[in-house]
């Protein structure tokens, strides 16, 4: 009986938490490197279309983004339902891609500028007709790779 | 030595570092980028007269779009699921047709000579198409050239285009080239 008694004296051992930290370090230097810092903010709202054979942007850091749609709910008072173009953080026309494009490729470094791609992100109910004058401009500043944004459909 | 240091109470790193955390998850971005990647025509030069360059009629089939997203191959209307065949056809020109696009004998560096197709495909579209039904169409022309490299792989190599070093596909990709030509917008709705 003695032999398996309880003492009360005993009090149950604190668990250590010190490697918690350790662990959540590990999570955070993941997600650390496998994201990167979003730039913009979304002013339209995009549904990009599916397609099945669409592949990996090669090198991320080196993309322009262009985004096509139309304004998000709370933007719409101001700009109405139309599909706008949005570089960076505002909403543009076609005629500030050329600076837009000029402003991105001094960002890169001096190697890479031939590489760059320029990522249109356009919903899917958009017309042809914004993004044709937009492809006509990104010819007129000879920015001629491009990718169009699609989900990849299974 | 008569007291011990007392143990630094480390239990709140854990809530810094999760702080942390989800700072980064708040303001970065995961998942790769995906899309169908092209590239656009240089610009013509202005001083310079550009006469439609004469591709021969065979080797060349039209892609329209129009503002309805209907899609016409040559001259007749066709569904988007008949698309791939056609362009494979196209493409291949598997009997010789005197009709679809002429080969061309190539010294392929590391491969040998091969018969590589002429044929070049023009997607034209209106202003009133919408993006979906053109992405559409561009992931069945994307399509049907993936499937005949990767027939060119399996009949040469053995294996998956997928699965082939770098060098080889640069091989196939001369062998079986991408031609999509997104031409000069016109508008060609409006009758």
């Amino acid at each position: 009986m003695s032999k398996f008694k309880n003492s009360d004296k005993k009090e149950v051992p604190a668990i250590t938490s010190s490697s918690l930290s350790d662990i959540v370090f590990m999570l955070l230097f993941f997600f650390m490197v496998t994201t990167q810092l979003r730039e913009t903010e979304n002013k339209v709202m995009v549904k990009i279309p599916q397609a099945s054979e669409a592949v990996k942007l090669e090198r991320k850091d080196l993309a322009a983004y262009i985004n096509i749609g139309t304004p998000i709910k709370s933007l719409q008072a101001q700009y109405g339902t139309d599909a706008r173009i949005q570089l960076n953080d505002s909403f543009k026309t076609k005629e500030d891609i050329r600076d837009f494009i000029a402003a991105e490729r001094d960002s890169k470094a001096e190697a890479d500028r031939a590489l760059m791609t320029v990522n249109i992100k356009a919903d899917q109910d958009v017309r042809m007709g914004i993004i044709t004058d937009v492809k006509q401009e990104l010819r007129r500043c000879s920015a001629l790779k491009i990718m169009y944004s699609a989900r990849k459909a299974e | 030595m008569s007291k011990k240091t007392p143990a630094i109470n480390s239990s709140s790193t854990a809530d810094i570092a999760f702080l942390l955390l989800c700072y980064f998850l708040m303001t970065t971005t995961m998942g790769t980028q995906m899309g169908l990647s092209r590239r656009l025509p240089p610009m013509p030069d202005k001083d310079q007269k550009v006469e439609d360059q004469k591709v021969n009629q065979r080797n060349i089939i039209i892609v329209r779009i129009n503002s309805s997203d209907r899609i016409f191959a040559g001259s007749e209307p066709i569904e988007l699921s008949q698309l791939k065949d056609k362009v494979k056809i196209f493409l291949s020109n598997p009997t010789g047709d005197p009709s679809l696009p002429e080969k061309e004998e190539i010294d392929i560096k590391g491969f040998g000579k091969y018969a590589v197709s002429k044929g070049v495909i023009s997607l034209q579209n209106d202003r009133g198409t919408s993006y979906q039904a053109y992405i559409a169409v561009q992931n069945e022309l994307v399509k049907a050239v993936n499937e005949l490299r990767n027939e060119f792989t399996m009949a040469h190599f053995g294996k998956r285009y997928e699965s082939i070093s770098e060098d080889q596909q640069d091989i196939v990709k001369k062998a079986v080239p991408q031609n999509i030509s997104e031409a000069e917008p016109k508008n060609v709705g409006k009758k």
